[in-house]
């Protein structure tokens, strides 16, 4: 009696905790309410209803990182695309059809990343996929999207890998071989430096790949590495891999992380005497960098836009954001923002909505006017654009250089 | 030479932390025969309760300036106090009903209670999903230089308030009467209850006083690294519990004293590891202990040798 008891509490209070751990995953955003797929006027056809007619809506899917340690990133995407989506709908939509989008959390985890792909398209029934900033986790829902013959863009995931996955797979940024030779010909020919050092987290697919990048194009310019050295996710000490950088006495550290890390890293290397300016990449992008107070002040990092920039594209999607959101809009909201809209004309141009029929006509795309610049697909899926360095100051970027392919 | 001393003093600041969190699993493996999984989400407790303390107290805002030293402490013990009554509360509700079943029982149980500490935390109404700046509640700048090494006060502020908590146990447990029956109770449960102790009790106490050491530990972290500290459900607070549980491991679990010589131990070979080896293999270093203490040693550096375990 009293051993069943124990058990029964004991399942209970695991149940508490795991019914817990799934309260955080859903939170499915825009117009029409909850359920996803399943709409009126479709009940008597058993196959697939994203093919059928053009009477229903069009569903569309979005993976993000909207809590966790990389949260802005999920958030600024998911308002771009939301805006995108909003301006659309209101336009008349696709094909004469509106468009309903379904975005979910996956806690900025690959593992919680491929449960919620898959429910996307299991579930929810979308015809495209839109997701996610970081690589590693585009390249754990990119192999199911492949799998199920789902396009799937990828709005700034850098890594080269991700697109290399299959031909349902593009995105709509640049990747890191370049973003590794702009930061390199920043570093050597705009502020002469010769001699530094790199702090990346090998965990993640983008880190470790944009220092190999980096660290190779500014080797070829004739500059010097003296020390090389990593950490992990969850790692919050960085205090040994600076005191080792510190000995060798670089001129300047590249730190290709993620915001969250950058800002503690930042902190560390102040308070253990280290003056020299960091450079990195795309992951810098975030309203959070204010943390880091005058830490990060001095230093620079290689984006997709500045919302700076003069172009009346770039005004206008900014003060529109503005109006809706009240905060500037970073790189990556107006990478979901150009990732939707580029979805949204490849819809148009598509014979039908199928994978095949969408994917062909997303890889087809040419000079396509975003805000983050013209983009065009090329043959490995990827697009070619420029870049821009921002300086930061007192936690806000600053526009610095542009550099082209 | 700068960069050995300014290691070493890294390793020990960071020892002292492990120390301290590695003293929870020890107690309470000594008195209750059971490793404790929710140990790091206390931790992590402690962090986010600091953070909100500090937010009540008006501290941390940007641009203020950093408060005198005695408003830390006022955080120090609200949020140890704090987390000693969720430690009473856990230990009553989760662990106390289970105080006659299997062993295992209770460990699935300390899962139960990990998970949910971990996802409570993360709600919008207690801390947020989202990672929280720690307020600077010290001068972020290093206090002195010596030789080139750069010795922080957060660095002093830790090792100092390490040191003083683990003198106050070290007096409680071998210079009072309650420590008396903590002793006793480890030794031998029941004939501690013949002998008219009150086992109940003192493990209920033994519970609260690992809690809190780990809320301090958890304010001492957050001081250390005032940068970003991570949500609650973030698997890097297990990591950080798990190095210390290795830490009580390496020092022989269930002794006080082993649980604070491992925690140094690790804190140093880690540092030194990362620093003169490749800070590829981090973690690796600290496992990598963990498994030749078990080959060779496995009662651990200090072992069972000594009879006052608690």
């Amino acid at each position: 009696m009293s051993a069943m008891n124990l058990i029964a509490r004991t399942a209970a209070l695991l149940m508490v905790g795991f019914g817990l751990a799934s309260l955080g995953c859903e939170k499915p955003s825009g117009g029409t309410g909850g359920g996803g797929a399943t709409k009126s006027g479709e009940t008597g056809t058993p196959g697939s209803p994203k093919e059928d007619g053009d009477a229903g809506q069009i569903v569309i899917g979005h993976y993000a990182s909207l809590t966790g340690s990389e949260a802005t990133f999920g958030i600024s995407t998911d308002n771009g695309i939301k805006m995108a989506v909003e301006e659309r709908n209101k336009a008349g939509g696709v094909k004469g059809r509106q468009v309903k989008l379904v975005t979910l959390d996956n806690q900025g985890k690959p593992q919680e990343t491929q449960t919620v792909v898959t429910r996307l398209i299991e579930q929810n029934e979308v015809v495209a996929v839109l997701g996610e900033v970081a690589s590693s986790r585009s390249l754990a829902g990119a192999p199911i999207c492949q799998r199920k013959g789902v396009p799937m863009i990828s709005p700034s995931s850098t890594n080269p890998d991700v697109t290399a996955v299959g031909d349902m797979i593009s995105r709509v940024c640049f990747i890191d071989p370049f973003q590794g030779l702009v930061g390199a010909k920043f570093a050597r020919e705009n502020l002469n430096l010769s001699k530094g050092a790199t702090l990346y987290n090998r965990a993640q697919a983008y880190s470790s790949g944009l220092n190999t990048n980096f660290k190779e194009a500014f080797t070829k310019m004739g500059g010097q590495i003296v020390s090389e050295q990593a950490y992990s996710d969850g790692d919050n000490d960085f205090s040994a891999q600076l005191t080792a950088i510190r000995e060798q006495g670089p001129e300047f550290i590249y730190v290709p992380g993620y915001y969250t890390e950058v800002v503690n890293i930042a902190r560390q290397a102040r308070k253990l005497g280290i003056t020299v300016p960091l450079i990195g990449g795309d992951g810098w992008d975030s309203e959070e960098l204010k943390n880091a107070g005058d830490a990060l002040n001095n230093c620079y990092f290689s984006n997709h836009y500045s919302h700076e920039d003069t172009r009346t594209e770039v005004q206008e999607f900014v003060k529109k954001y503005q109006e809706q959101y009240g905060k500037v809009p970073d790189g990556l909201a107006a990478l979901g923002y150009d990732a939707a809209r580029l979805l949204f004309d490849a819809m148009e141009r598509a014979p039908s909505m199928s994978g095949k029929d969408l994917a062909s006509a997303i890889n087809s795309t040419q000079n396509f006017a975003g805000v983050t610049g013209a983009i065009s697909i090329d043959e490995n899926r990827n697009a070619n654009k420029s870049a821009v360095i921002l300086e930061v100051v007192n936690g806000q970027p600053k526009y610095k250089a542009t550099v082209k392919p | 030479m700068t960069q050995f001393l300014q290691t070493l003093l890294d390793g020990v600041t960071v020892g002292c932390l492990y120390a301290l969190i590695a003293l929870g699993y020890t107690m309470v493996y000594g008195i209750l025969k059971f490793i404790n999984f929710a140990h790091s989400d206390v931790l992590a407790l402690g962090v986010w309760m600091s953070i909100t303390i500090a937010g009540w107290m008006g501290m941390g805002a940007a641009g203020q300036p950093t408060p005198p030293w005695y408003m830390g402490l006022l955080v120090l013990v609200g949020t140890m106090g704090f987390c000693g009554v969720v430690g009473f509360v856990i230990e009553r509700v989760a662990y106390k009903p289970l105080r006659k079943a299997p062993r295992l029982n209770v460990l699935i149980t300390a899962i139960g209670v990990s998970l949910l500490l971990q996802n409570v935390g993360q709600q919008k109404f207690a801390f947020g999903p989202y990672p929280k700046s720690f307020p600077s509640l010290m001068e972020s700048s290093s206090l002195f230089t010596v030789a080139g090494v750069q010795v922080r006060a957060s660095d002093v502020a830790v090792v100092g308030t390490a040191i003083a908590l683990m003198a106050a146990l070290q007096f409680l447990i071998f210079r009072t009467k309650l420590g008396a029956a903590m002793r006793a109770v480890s030794f031998n449960t029941r004939n501690a209850s013949l002998m008219g102790i009150n086992v109940d009790r003192v493990i209920s106490f033994t519970f609260v006083v690992g809690t809190m050491l780990a809320a301090a530990a958890g304010f001492l972290y957050g001081l250390k690294y005032e940068g970003q500290a991570k949500q609650t459900a973030d698997s890097m607070w297990v990591m950080l519990g798990l190095k210390a549980f290795v830490a009580a491991v390496v020092g022989g679990i269930g002794n006080v004293r082993g649980a604070v010589l491992g925690g140094l131990l690790i804190g140093l070979i880690e540092f030194f590891g990362v620093a003169y080896l490749s800070s590829q293999y981090r973690d690796a270093y600290v496992f990598a202990i963990l498994i030749m203490v078990l080959l060779f040693k496995p009662e651990g550096v200090l072992g069972r040798a000594t009879v006052e375990k608690v």
